[in-house]
Formats: C-alpha cells, structure tokens, sequence
C-alpha cells in the first residue's frame, strides 16, 4: 500500500523555487494543499520526473472514477471519497442496469427492450430511469450473442454490460456493443485474453474472485498490464455475502487507501420477485455499489430503487430548493384557493402531495427562501410579509382568480396582520402540520 | 507475490441496549412470545465484526376505530375485522406473522371520533387479550388528549411490559410516571433531529426513566420524501452509539404505515400514474422498499400495515440475518 505523504515530504520533491506559477504563494503552502488532496501536483509546472512517480501513486484518489459507456447517456461511477453520505456526499449515484439473456427469443428480447424503454419515471423534477442493459451470454453461441448484443444496442441506446466471461465470445460481441461496454469478467482463468480485450477496445473490466485475495491478486496483475478502469465484482454469494464484500471493498479503500481494491464496484442481485429483489438492490444501492444489475421490469420495483438511489445520493450539504414561481396543482380555476409555501423542495413536494390528495386543484405560491422551510426561513428572516406580498405580486397569483385571499402555512400564522395591511388581502390561516391540508381544502377554506 | 490485505473489521467500543418488549407468565404478564431488539455492536447486519443477537422485528399497525382514511389497497386485507381491534390484531398475528401489534389509538382523536380514555383502555384490552404477541400502543397524536387516555390505558395494560408512545422534548412527564408505575417501555420521539434525539433521552432519564427501557424515534419519512434526513439521523446516531456514545445506544423504531400510505407512489392509480405499475402492487412495493432502505440505516422496529410489504419485509430480515456473512 502507499504511504501518505505528509507536507514536509511533498516539499522536498518540489523546486522549491516559491515561483507562484501553481497560484500558490510559496512550494510550502502547495505542498500542505497536495498532501491533503485538495491540489493536484500537476499544478506544478515544473515539477521533476522523479517526483511525480514518487507522488503520482500517493497522490491518486483512494478510488479510481470510471466512465462506461459514452456521448449523452455515458455513465459516471465511483470516485467516492467516504462511506456515509453525512460526512460529505456521495458523488456518482450507481448504475441501474436490467440484464437481458441471448437465450430469449426474438420477441421475448424485443418485449424486454419496451419494458426497459418505459422504465422512466419524472419524479420531484428529476428524470429517473434505467442507465444500463446487461446482456447475459447464456446461449454458450457466440453468433447468437453477438447477434442479440447488436439487438439490445440498438434498441435500448444505453451502455452496456457485456456478461460473457468467454474471451472468443465476448471479441465476437465488441464490435456491436458501442464504444466502453463493461466486459464481465477477469477472473484467474481468462484475464490476460480479457485484459487484451479491454486495452484494444477501451473498455473497462470488471474483475471477479471468490476471496479479496483472489481480487487483489487480479487487479494487480491487470494492472501490471496497463489496465486502469477496472469494476470489482461483489460475488456470487447470498444477498448479506454481496452487501458484505460491498463494505469491506469499500472499507479498504477509502479508510485503509488500499489501491488494489481502489475501484468502483458491480453487484447483481440474486433474482427473485420484485418484492425481493427490491430488497437486494436497494441495499446495495446504499452500500455501496456503482452498478446493480436487476432481473425484474416491474415498474414499482424499478422506481423504488431509482427513488432510494435518488434519496441516498442526494447531497446533504445543499439545500434541496425548487425554482421559486406560481405551481397549479389538480384543475384550477377562477375559484380555486391560493396556497404559499418556501421553496424547500421537501415543504413543496409534502403540500403538493397533500393538495393532490385533497383533489381540490390549486394554485401554490412558492416563495424563495434560499431552500430553507417555513419556520427556519422565518428564523432567518428569508420569509417576511414584505417579501411574500412581493411573491405574490410577482407571481401574479391572485390576478388567476375571483378572490383576493391567500393562505399561509400554520406555522408562519404571525405573519398574519402585517402581511394582510401591506396588501389589502384577505390573510387566511392555513394548517401547521400538512397533513391537515386536505381536510382544510375540503372543508374549511371556502372562495368567498 | 501475496499481497497483505488490510484488516477491513473497526473495533467499536459501545453496544445498542437490549430492549424487551412484552411479559410472559414468569414475569406477571400474560404474553405467550416476547420480543427482544438492540444489543448489536456493529453497523447493521456487518456480521463479520460484530453480534447481532436479535433480529428487527416487524410489528403490524391497528386502530382502535375503522381507518377509513386508508387507501383502499390498504383496507381491503382487514375489510372483515376493522372496527373490531380484537380480530384486526388476531388476523394481523395468525394470517400475516406479525411480531408485535401496534395499536394506534386514533379515535381518541378530539378532530374525529373523540373517544374517551376509558374506550381506549378497553380497545387495548380487547387487543391484550386476542393475541399473545407483545403490544405497542401510540396515542392519537393531540398531547392533551393523549395525557388524558394514557393513564387509563397504562394501567389497563398493567405489567404486560408494552411499549408505549410518544414522550418528547415537551411531553415526556405524564408518560416517564406511567411506564414506571405500570411497567411499561416507551418511545422516545424528536422531529428528524439528532440533538433533540439526544436530548429526548436525557430528559427521560432526568424525570427517573431509564434509558435502557426506551426506544428511539427519530420521526419517519417515506421513500422518495425525505427518507435521507432520517436515513443519516440514523446512521449518526447508530455510530455514535458504537464510538460509546450510551444516550445514543437505544433500538430504533420506525413508523412507516402513516408517512408511505400518504405518498402519491402508494395511492395513485394506474391512469394517474401511467407507467408505473398496478397500485395493488406498488402500494406494497413503496411501504417494503421504505423498510428495506431503513433497514439498511439501523431500523429494529419497524411499524408497517400491508401485508404483502411486511411477509417481504421479514423475509429481507431473515436473508440479511442469515450465516454467510464472513466472506
């Protein structure tokens, strides 16, 4: 394993000229930078040969970030840099791949490349939708496979994972299959016909073992090779035997920066109903997989784990706010009530929720509150009567209908009396908790 | 040439306390199984560092009222037995598996049906005494009615060892005195936020309550609506239990039912949401997925209604449970 560098030694492999050409004041203070990662030593022009070996190890990122695929719908998966999203972030969501077998027929592989077009879902603004097709050489033919590679390319328009451990096969395969497939995979038997393979075509290779040894002994000698992107393989164990080699790769990599398992990682789940394999994904969506490969189509399995990957890699330190305008809910009309609420995107997508559920249509105002909700946005003086009557105004809500009332949330009801002399407007108390929206729409709010 | 591989395992030095819910014979209740969570010394189902002796657990929610206000996926597996908290909590046990019956006493609700303390106390008797799994009884959610149900209830359930809740920040007196007197655990409540978590637990154990008798509840959202913010509540809380942090090392209760059933992805029919998927199987499919997520974060209770989504649910459990976990 490398040894991290501390300053002092970065130091000592620079010029130490404090020529200023890397936009730091002197060698010194770059170094401190480069020893924690936050500069790159490529930012020294002049830099010795000698010293970017000696640092060029020591200085990558714990895990390698690799692309599959390319154009618009390339893929982007590891560079993580911790395991648990409060302690930053996580970067690159994974991958969902839906795998498809050579061994269906025709019309079963056409069925499946539909089912896998229709996986898209708009969620909360976000487009979700499946990222990868895995095409599974079961048919042991390498002209069917080619064949039905060239079919799922062509009709799924998604980057691919070719699941063909047979080298004579996968070659047949590559010329159809687009530019960086994941080729599925090195293990002890085929790797060097495998490592040729990736080299000629530029494309990453997962790697599989049934131990980390068996792993670490591959990836370094693929290394060795000249081989970069590479994807560790989470096994073929029992669904707690994949999440487990999912953390301890993890682990090792980032806590021990152990560079021989410094890769993102591919895991298939086990199959099963759509209840179950949900499970599986899921959890590995998590922990921490770049690519999970499903068997099911059904669309609420495919968006649950869309929707928790959405969830988990949302980042933490970034308030979730919506664009601040006028939102319709249900069927508006000249009637209809007008609601305000923060552009928190939660505070947002909880009222319209509930609006939709109340099935009273209706007009929301969104104020922006920098992403803060109601009562911190008050807190901070980010929703003040002057600046919601400008809302308002701006947003020429109250210009849709007949009335002149507006409803604010509960928990701004202070805000009340002043709102309602600045603007002349009828100023209606809405509920503190949601919840209570659509008994209120339903039952207490009324247009005149 | 080998290469040496790192040791991948972390020494944790604290432990999530071990909670027993429910009282058998032996110990003055009447309970034929009894229910113990906590005690793991590692992240959730990290078998190859750390012991997990008790399994989470799924306890299966009724209302002492017909819940009207389900979507009808929901109500149509209890169709035959709502309004009779007895049979609801019977079929729950006998047909579903369930661990635990959460009974939630909704018509003390002064906003709907407004029943007294003493139709409640009878509620939960009724519900006591058709099954023989422990009991979680939550109020209906109003402070001051459920200050004024709890003592009737409480005692009614006398030394059956229930779980009881809510206690927070500013109401946890009535129900410390009460879980004491009649021998109750209770659920320790703070809206998606760690330092009152914190504070939940502390404030308990001022007013004489042990904190090894509570249960956490960190507020519960559903997948797709803020499921992060618990999702790394839990995870922070769950390690700074494992770092020796002891008024953070309590189970973890989840209450799903309530937050998944009001999503649009659990109630939305097929031409409303075209695409994606039956609601009689994405209803389901939402309430299991938000268990699964939670799951992985640390969740030991978790409080569920459909049954498709709790028969999946533990048998997620018992997979991530399961030997073979040292690889």
């Amino acid at each position: 394993m490398p040894k991290k560098l501390t300053g002092i030694e970065v130091y000592k492999l620079l010029p130490k000229t404090n020529c200023g050409d890397c936009n730091f004041p002197t060698c010194m203070a770059f170094a401190m930078q480069v020893a924690a990662k936050k500069a790159a030593l490529e930012q020294c022009p002049h830099v010795s040969e000698e010293a970017q070996a000696a640092l060029g190890e020591a200085q990558a990122p714990p895990m390698r970030t690799v692309q599959l695929g390319s154009g618009d719908t390339a893929l982007t998966i590891g560079g993580e840099t911790v395991l648990f999203r409060h302690e930053e972030k996580f970067h690159h969501p994974p991958g969902v791949a839906i795998r498809i077998s050579d061994s269906l027929s025709d019309e079963e592989i056409a069925q499946r490349l539909e089912e896998v077009r229709n996986l898209r879902f708009e969620r909360v603004g976000d487009e979700l939708q499946v990222d990868l097709v895995a095409v599974h050489c079961d048919s042991g033919d390498g002209d069917r496979y080619a064949q039905v590679v060239s079919k799922v390319k062509d009709g799924a328009d998604l980057p691919l994972v070719l699941q063909c451990p047979d080298p004579a096969r996968l070659s047949g395969a590559l010329k159809a299959a687009g530019q960086r497939p994941l080729l599925w995979a090195a293990d002890r038997e085929n790797w060097e016909q495998m490592a040729e393979l990736s080299l000629k075509h530029e494309a990453p290779l997962a790697v599989r073992g049934d131990s980390l040894e068996a792993l670490v002994d591959l990836t370094g000698k693929l290394k060795e090779k000249g081989l970069q992107d590479m994807i560790i393989d989470a096994g073929d164990g029992q669904f707690v035997e994949r999440l487990t080699r999912l953390v301890k790769v993890r682990r090792l990599a980032l806590q021990k920066e152990f560079r021989p398992l410094g890769y993102p990682a591919i895991a298939f789940t086990t199959g099963g109903s759509p209840l179950e394999e949900a499970a599986e994904a899921i959890a590995y969506v998590c922990k921490y997989a770049g690519v999970v490969v499903m068997e099911n189509t059904a669309p609420e399995a495919v968006l649950s784990v869309l929707t928790a990957r959405q969830n988990v890699y949302t980042d933490p330190q970034k308030p979730n706010a919506i664009e601040a305008k006028l939102y319709e809910v249900g069927e508006v009309g000249p009637e209809s009530p007008v609601l305000l609420t923060t552009n928190f995107a939660l505070t947002y997508f909880t009222v319209a929720g509930e609006v939709e559920n109340s099935r009273v249509g209706a007009y929301i105002v969104v104020a922006d509150t920098e992403g803060l909700g109601v009562l911190n946005a008050y807190a901070d003086d980010k929703l003040t009567a002057e600046r919601i009557v400008k809302t308002v105004k701006e947003q020429g809500a109250l210009d849709k209908v007949n009335h002149n009332k507006l409803v604010i949330p509960g928990l701004a009801a202070m805000l009340r009396m002043e709102i309602q002399e600045e603007s002349g407007w009828e100023v209606v108390i809405g509920p503190e908790d949601a919840a209570r929206i659509p008994h209120f729409l339903r039952n207490e709010w009324r247009p005149a | 040439m080998a290469m040496t591989i790192p040791e991948a395992k972390r020494n944790w030095t604290g432990k999530i306390n071990s909670v027993t819910i429910g009282a058998g014979s032996e110990d003055g209740g009447t309970r034929t199984s009894v229910i113990t969570v906590g005690g793991a010394t590692s992240l959730p189902f990290y078998h190859f560092e750390g012991e997990f002796p008790h399994r989470p657990v799924v306890a299966m929610e009724v209302w002492d009222v017909p819940a009207e206000e389900w979507p009808e996926v929901v109500q149509e597996p209890f169709a035959d037995v709502m309004g009779d908290p007895g049979a609801w909590a019977q079929k729950c046990v006998e047909e579903h598996g369930a661990d635990l019956i959460a009974l939630r006493l909704q018509g003390c609700d002064p906003s709907g049906a407004d029943r007294s303390p003493e139709e409640a106390a009878k509620a939960a008797r009724a519900v006591l005494e058709a099954v023989g799994v422990p009991l979680v009884v939550w109020g209906c959610g109003n402070v001051d009615k459920d200050n004024d149900v709890f003592p009737a209830v409480a005692e009614a359930l006398s030394g059956e060892n229930c779980l009881l809740g809510t206690i927070t920040e500013d109401n946890y007196k009535t129900l410390t005195a009460l879980g004491t007197a009649y021998g109750h655990k209770l659920i320790a409540e703070s809206p998606v936020d760690i330092n009152i978590a914190k504070q939940v637990n502390i404030l308990a154990l001022d007013a004489g309550y042990p904190m090894e008798n509570l249960v956490m509840y960190p507020s519960t959202g559903a997948l797709g609506y803020g499921i992060e913010y618990v999702y790394s509540i839990m995870e922070r809380s769950r390690i700074a239990a494992l770092q020796g942090d002891k008024a953070m090392a309590l189970p973890i209760l989840c209450d799903l039912g309530v937050q998944v059933w009001k999503a649009k992805e659990a109630r939305a029919s097929a031409d409303e949401l075209p695409g994606w998927g039956d609601v009689a199987a994405r209803g389901p499919m939402w309430e299991a997925a938000t268990a699964y997520t939670y799951l992985v974060a640390g969740a030991d209770v978790l409080v569920m209604r459909h049954p498709q989504a709790v028969r999946a649910t533990r048998k997620a459990i018992e997979r991530l449970m399961g030997e073979g976990g040292q690889s």
